[in-house]
């Protein structure tokens, strides 16, 4: 560098006279174009399959404008009047109700808004129903008064609650997903918690978690002598080894998950084992499936190779001259494990931990098998809301919360840990 | 078994034997004696049973039958942590998760020391090496001879006795060898440790030992201090393997005292010191060093036998000459001299005659 500054003033140049930094440009440009051509179609999938519909999908949880669409002058008309005041809307606002309802009468969406707002407020999709029966036939410039017509067809829409329903959530964005997902709603006051009885998604988070951990947790109790025999046996009988740790992998997993059902029934191997040698009386079996031990027992089977293989990968790079070391220098055995050993394989049960705590925490078929009611896990509630009941804006709310929890977790990790400290091999 | 042994015999292993699987032995019948303070290589090929000793007087391998004595005490039975044996291995073996200053009171650490002292023995091994200033560094992050250093102090900072090196300078380059090979020798005379060190490089073997046991086969061959393991090997292997070496091979036709006569066998004749010879008749394999051969007959003895040489090739290597030879059938017989202003440089087709005096020749086994 000093000598081409110190030779010519500027940029450097090459050979034929462009600066160096143009040229060097040019000759990358066909490798760069090159590698983004291998790279496309994969690339491509990845956005039509997996990042788009994933956007589309974290959308719906704040996406509210069923309402501005299906109900346009309600909404106008509806924003002057004040909630607090405990009167019901003027007029004007049935008015606006009454045409909009025609209107959406006729292209049958009023019961979509009414599904909408029954989420908020149970009871609202009847009364939209009703309104909507007889909307088809209401002559706009004769009829009215609409306040009395609208009473009649429904008490409900004599309700101040409902209007405040409809009120709050007439904006296209809504933050009412998410509060629903953290067992919130909006008050009079603005954000306020749910009754008691209706509280649920945040305490099957703190389950979910919670089960997560202790799944990673036994997982790694199991994992680790397995893979420091894998990483100490003779080459013969470490494949073998290997074989059987990998051969649940090549078993369905509804084989596995079925294989645990047969085995922890109330009238399954298990306890018909335990009656038989005595320990349980036939009339007291234990009950250790369809809750949360049948779930973690389960899982943790499912889950363990995520944790053996990267440890075995750490544990193998691990000179045993490391463990003579400490021991010649007086270590016991313990000291030259617990100071020397454990630490260097720390990378892989770190890799381990979170491979398994973050498969665990999205996973739903073995839970929704063997989990009973109680040992359930937050992607059941979300399949839930996405093929039962249908409210995927709840279910994309409860989605993108995972996924934050899991982000966050993540960057916690990398501050204690490190995530340098991780290692898959 | 403890029995009383040599007075000044601080190591022993006496009839030692190991087997890995049952059906060979890797270790043939060991018998050795160290005195205190004494630096033992031992040099050998790979598979010669030098390393599996070495792990043996440390405790990770156990011997199949025999014992290992130190100080007079059967070590057999003791686990290798509370042996209080140093050791330095191949690849040093530096803790990488802890610092150099923490590698280094590990081993102060697990003997209950006291911070302060602590704290004081690793900045004077520490310093001992001139490593000093490297104490909060991590392995990884210095060069192969720092972390050589450390391996060493760290062996030598709860101040052991014995200390085992198992090919320490294998991974280092020539010159910081050389360089390593005078640092280690300095600090166990200066700090009077009893050493056993094992290599395959032959000069590391004569250059740092007080006495080279010469492996092979499972057996010790010879242990004797450098010199005489040069100058003198006791047979074919040893003679072979420690420096460059000549060999003929022929039939002893004379013997009287201290000398021999060899007839080659294209019927040439040379004198020698029968080593492993008692009878005439005997066939044998004679040894050369390359620089105790004469091509100037007046430095040979009155009536020495000679014999006709071809010069097929000369070396020049700057500090020597280097001479190929056709001998007797041979073509690898080598020759060297030193590059002195007076020196003769013998060209390439020139018929020379060579000679040696009879004690720089040994007649050795012809095996």
């Amino acid at each position: 560098m000093s000598d081409a500054s110190a030779t010519q003033n500027g940029p450097v140049l090459a050979a034929d006279g462009t600066p160096l930094k143009r040229s060097l440009a040019r000759a990358l440009r066909r490798q760069k174009m090159r590698a983004l051509m291998l790279i496309a179609p994969l690339l491509l999938f990845i956005l039509v399959s997996f990042i788009l519909p994933i956007g589309d999908m974290l959308y719906r949880s704040v996406d509210n404008k069923i309402v501005q669409n299906i109900l346009p002058r309600t909404v106008v008309a509806l924003a002057d009047w004040d909630s607090t005041s405990g009167e019901l809307p003027s007029e004007a606002v049935y008015t606006a109700l009454a045409a909009d309802m025609k209107e959406a009468a006729a292209a049958k969406e009023h019961t979509k808004v009414g599904v909408r707002l029954n989420y908020e407020k149970p009871g609202v999709a009847s009364a939209f129903r009703k309104a909507g029966r007889r909307a088809k036939k209401f002559d706009l410039e004769a009829g009215g008064p609409w306040k009395e017509a609208f009473l009649k067809i429904d008490k409900k829409w004599g309700d101040t609650e409902v209007w405040r329903t409809i009120q709050t959530y007439s904006p296209p964005v809504t933050a009412g997903y998410f509060l629903n997902a953290v067992d919130m709603r909006v008050g009079v006051d603005g954000a306020e918690m749910r009754p008691e009885r209706e509280r649920i998604y945040m305490a099957l988070l703190k389950r979910t978690l919670w089960m997560s951990l202790l799944i990673t947790g036994s997982c790694i109790l199991l994992a680790y002598p397995v893979a420091w025999l894998l990483a100490n046996l003779p080459m013969r009988s470490a494949n073998m080894l290997m074989i059987l740790v990998l051969l649940p992998f090549w078993t369905s997993l509804l084989v596995r998950t079925s294989a645990w059902k047969i085995l922890l029934q109330q009238q399954g191997v298990i306890n018909d084992l335990l009656v038989w040698v005595g320990l349980v009386p036939d009339d007291a079996r234990l009950q250790i499936i369809n809750n949360q031990f049948g779930t973690i027992v389960a899982m943790t089977h499912i889950l363990l190779p995520f944790m053996i293989l990267p440890m075995y990968s750490v544990m193998q790079t691990i000179n045993p001259s490391y463990l003579r070391a400490a021991k010649s220098l007086g270590a016991t055995n313990w000291t030259a494990f617990w100071r020397v050993y454990f630490p260097q394989t720390v990378p892989g049960i770190g890799a381990g931990s979170i491979l398994v705590f973050i498969l665990a925490i999205g996973y739903y078929i073995t839970p929704a098998l063997v989990g009973g009611t109680k040992g359930t896990f937050i992607s059941n509630q979300i399949a839930f809301h996405i093929s039962t009941s249908l409210n995927w804006g709840l279910a994309a709310a409860l989605g993108a919360i995972l996924l934050v929890v899991v982000l966050v977790l993540y960057w916690a990790y990398d501050k204690i840990v490190g995530i340098d400290n991780v290692k898959l091999g | 078994m403890a029995k009383q042994g040599n007075s000044d015999a601080f190591v022993a292993f006496e009839r030692v034997q190991k087997s890995y699987d049952g059906e060979n032995l890797v270790v043939k019948d060991l018998n050795l004696t160290m005195p205190k303070g004494e630096f033992l290589t031992m040099l050998g090929p790979s598979g010669s049973g030098k390393t599996t000793c070495l792990m043996m007087l440390a405790g990770f391998e156990t011997a199949t039958h025999g014992d290992i004595l130190l100080d007079g005490v059967s070590i057999n039975n003791i686990p290798p942590h509370k042996r209080g044996i140093g050791m330095v291995f191949q690849n040093y073996a530096l803790f990488p998760h802890m610092t150099i200053a923490e590698n280094l009171a590990f081993p102060l650490e697990v003997r209950k020391m006291g911070k302060s002292e602590r704290d004081e023995k690793v900045k004077r091994a520490l310093d001992m090496v001139q490593m000093g200033a490297f104490g909060g560094r991590r392995p990884s992050q210095l060069s192969g001879g720092q972390q050589q250093r450390v391996a060493l102090a760290r062996a030598l900072v709860f101040e052991p006795e014995l200390v085992l090196m198992d090919e320490p300078l294998g991974a280092l380059d020539k010159q910081l060898r050389e360089h390593m090979q005078f640092e280690i020798t300095r600090l166990a005379h200066e700090l009077g440790i009893t050493t056993v060190y094992v290599t395959h490089d032959q000069t590391e073997a004569l250059t740092m030992s007080d006495r080279v046991a010469v492996f092979n086969d499972g057996r010790i061959q010879q242990l004797d201090p450098p010199s005489v393991l040069y100058e003198k090997p006791q047979n074919s292997f040893v003679a072979q393997f420690i420096g460059e070496n000549n060999t003929l091979e022929g039939v002893v036709t004379e013997i009287s005292g201290d000398t021999c006569v060899v007839r080659l066998d294209d019927g040439e004749e040379l004198d020698a010191t029968p080593v492993n010879v008692t009878k005439v008749g005997e066939r044998t394999r004679v040894s050369i060093r390359p620089e105790r051969v004469e091509f100037n007959k007046d430095r040979l003895k009155e009536g020495a036998h000679t014999l006709k040489a071809e010069v097929l090739e000369f070396i020049y290597m700057g500090d020597i000459f280097r001479t190929r030879l056709r001998v007797a059938g041979n073509e690898d017989f080598i020759i060297k001299t030193r590059n002195a202003p007076d020196q003769v440089r013998l060209e390439p087709g020139a018929q020379i005659e060579i000679g040696w005096l009879p004690e720089d020749c040994r007649a050795l086994d012809a095996s």
